[in-house]
């Protein structure tokens, strides 16, 4: 049984805004009750769609959540709940995160001293510099000046600068050249050889699933189905639930079909199955709560999978 | 129409090296042109000269062999990567929308834009709404082509295929041509009709 490194409980995650017109307020709850564990060696990919709560479990984990978020459950680091104390000897040294968007970067820095940061060295700088291909000439510069792609790659150099064991990636590889983004992947996966714990949330599940070992599927602020790898591999037979199965189909090597409608929305969940709307297998059943339950090696969150 | 950028070269101050040199595209109506090349090569800066926002050191943009004209519906209309990025968060959906013409109901049931969401603010939309709404505000019945750098990267791969699907119908049904940004091989060889590339 390998070591745990980041263990999620129960997590709960809501806003607290204002009514419109009126001084009452009310929490949105956008992540509901969430579990999740990312051992030591392992990839975890998150995948799912766009605004059910991925990166918000990511900023949850880092404290990065704004003032008016309300959260619940527990998040353990090595068994142990991450203190404001504890907050700053990990972040930036044993705990790395790369953030989802390249707006993270200091706009009136040069991107060589924010790489660098403040346990870093410029000889490991020039050593990830060049492993990403990035002109040397590049530290001199500064955001505004980069491509979206480099800037991408600036971020990734500032995360692995230390030796980080829990690396969390909001969005590693978008406007990556397709060298470029198996080569960050790559990267992450010899971390994880030596021990890491990886959770890594992103749009291309094709890419994620040569690295990963598991992977999770987010669904309107729950985890929908937790599958080894090899079953997304195998094609949607082998996965559990409908969304799931969507999800490899609508990708553009295979048929690139899309199923209908959208996501609800966190303000106006439907009290049963969160997918029921869209599904095609939809049934009596699906009026109920979905709890979460073990099949064939997995998790699902479906009455009817099988 | 016929959309002509004509050895274009570009550098951003007098002093920084060329980032296009002599870099030349013809794209015919009802094309899908397939932009790719690596990261940092140009192609975001190519977009935003194709669609005018960015003036060239040399070269020019033709449309029907006339220089593209200022101060008119540019026929040349861009769609970015980051949706939320792109729409003012004090704008309520409906003003964002109608905010250079007005998109009749048959565009908004096309692009899967449903009424309740036109009274809600950008925040309260998920990434793939708003790319909808991004998308719908532009496609003007001036518009003639569509520049596209990488619209759905930060989707997921349902919204992604919707958008695409949608976007197709409506290029095929105007005869509307496309130029399309993407780091997703398989992407680009499902929407495209013809793939260039540029090298560093």
């Amino acid at each position: 049984m390998s070591e745990s490194i980041l263990k999620v409980n129960n997590l709960v995650v809501g806003f607290s805004m204002y009514q419109p017109r009126s001084f009452h307020k009310t929490t949105l709850q956008v992540i509901h009750s969430l579990s999740l564990e990312v051992n030591k060696g392992e990839i975890l990919a998150v995948v799912g769609s766009s605004g059910s709560g991925k990166s918000i479990l990511a900023h949850a984990v880092l404290n990065l959540l704004p003032k008016n978020a309300v959260v619940g459950g527990e998040v353990l680091y090595k068994g142990q709940t991450i203190t404001k104390k504890r907050e700053k000897e990990l972040f930036g040294r044993e705990i790395a995160f790369i953030p989802q968007s390249i707006d993270y970067l200091d706009p009136v820095m040069k991107v060589g001293k924010q790489v660098e940061g403040v346990f870093g060295t410029s000889k490991r700088k020039e050593e990830l510099f060049n492993q990403y291909k990035l002109p040397i000439d590049t530290s001199n510069k500064y955001p505004f000046q980069l491509s979206g792609g480099m800037a991408r790659r600036i971020l990734i150099c500032g995360a692995l600068m230390g030796n980080p064991e829990l690396i969390i990636a909001d969005e590693p590889t978008p406007g990556l050249s397709l060298d470029i983004a198996m080569e960050t992947l790559q990267h992450f996966r010899t971390f994880a050889d030596n021990g890491t714990g990886v959770l890594m949330i992103t749009h291309d599940i094709d890419l994620a699933l040569n690295v990963a070992d598991k992977v999770a599927v987010f669904y309107a602020g729950s985890i929908i189905e937790i599958a080894p790898t090899q079953d997304f591999i195998k094609g949607k037979d082998a996965l559990r639930h409908p969304y799931s199965k969507a999800l490899i189909d609508a990708l553009p090597q295979n048929e690139f079909v899309p199923i209908l409608g959208t996501q609800p929305y966190a303000g106006d969940l439907p009290s049963g199955c969160l997918f029921a709307k869209r599904c095609k297998y939809r049934n009596e059943n699906c009026v109920g709560r979905q709890e979460e339950r073990e099949l064939r090696g997995g998790k699902v969150r479906c009455i009817n999978a099988v | 129409m016929q959309f002509k950028a004509e050895h274009i070269s570009f550098r951003y101050t007098d002093k920084s090296p060329l980032i296009l040199e002599d870099v030349s595209l013809t794209i015919e109506a009802g094309e899908r042109v397939g932009i790719v090349g690596p990261s940092g090569c140009g192609k975001s800066t190519f977009a935003k000269i194709m669609a005018g926002y960015q003036k060239p050191v040399k070269g020019q943009i033709l449309i029907d062999d006339v220089p593209m004209e200022r101060k008119v519906f540019c026929p040349v209309q861009m769609i970015y990567q980051h949706p939320e990025l792109a729409v003012n968060p004090r704008w309520k959906m409906k003003k964002t929308l109608n905010e250079c013409f007005e998109p009749d109901e048959y565009l908004l049931e096309q692009m899967g834009i449903e009424k309740a969401w036109l009274n809600r603010w950008p925040s309260e939309l998920s990434g793939g709404e708003l790319q909808r709404f991004c998308i719908a505000r532009i496609l003007a019945p001036q518009t003639k082509l569509l520049i596209c750098d990488e619209i759905t990267t930060m989707l997921d791969v349902i919204t992604q295929a919707q958008i695409w699907k949608m976007l197709l119908e409506i290029a095929d049904e105007r005869k509307m041509s496309m130029a399309i940004i993407t780091h997703n091989q398989a992407l680009a060889e499902k929407v495209c009709t013809r793939i260039v590339r540029i090298s560093d």
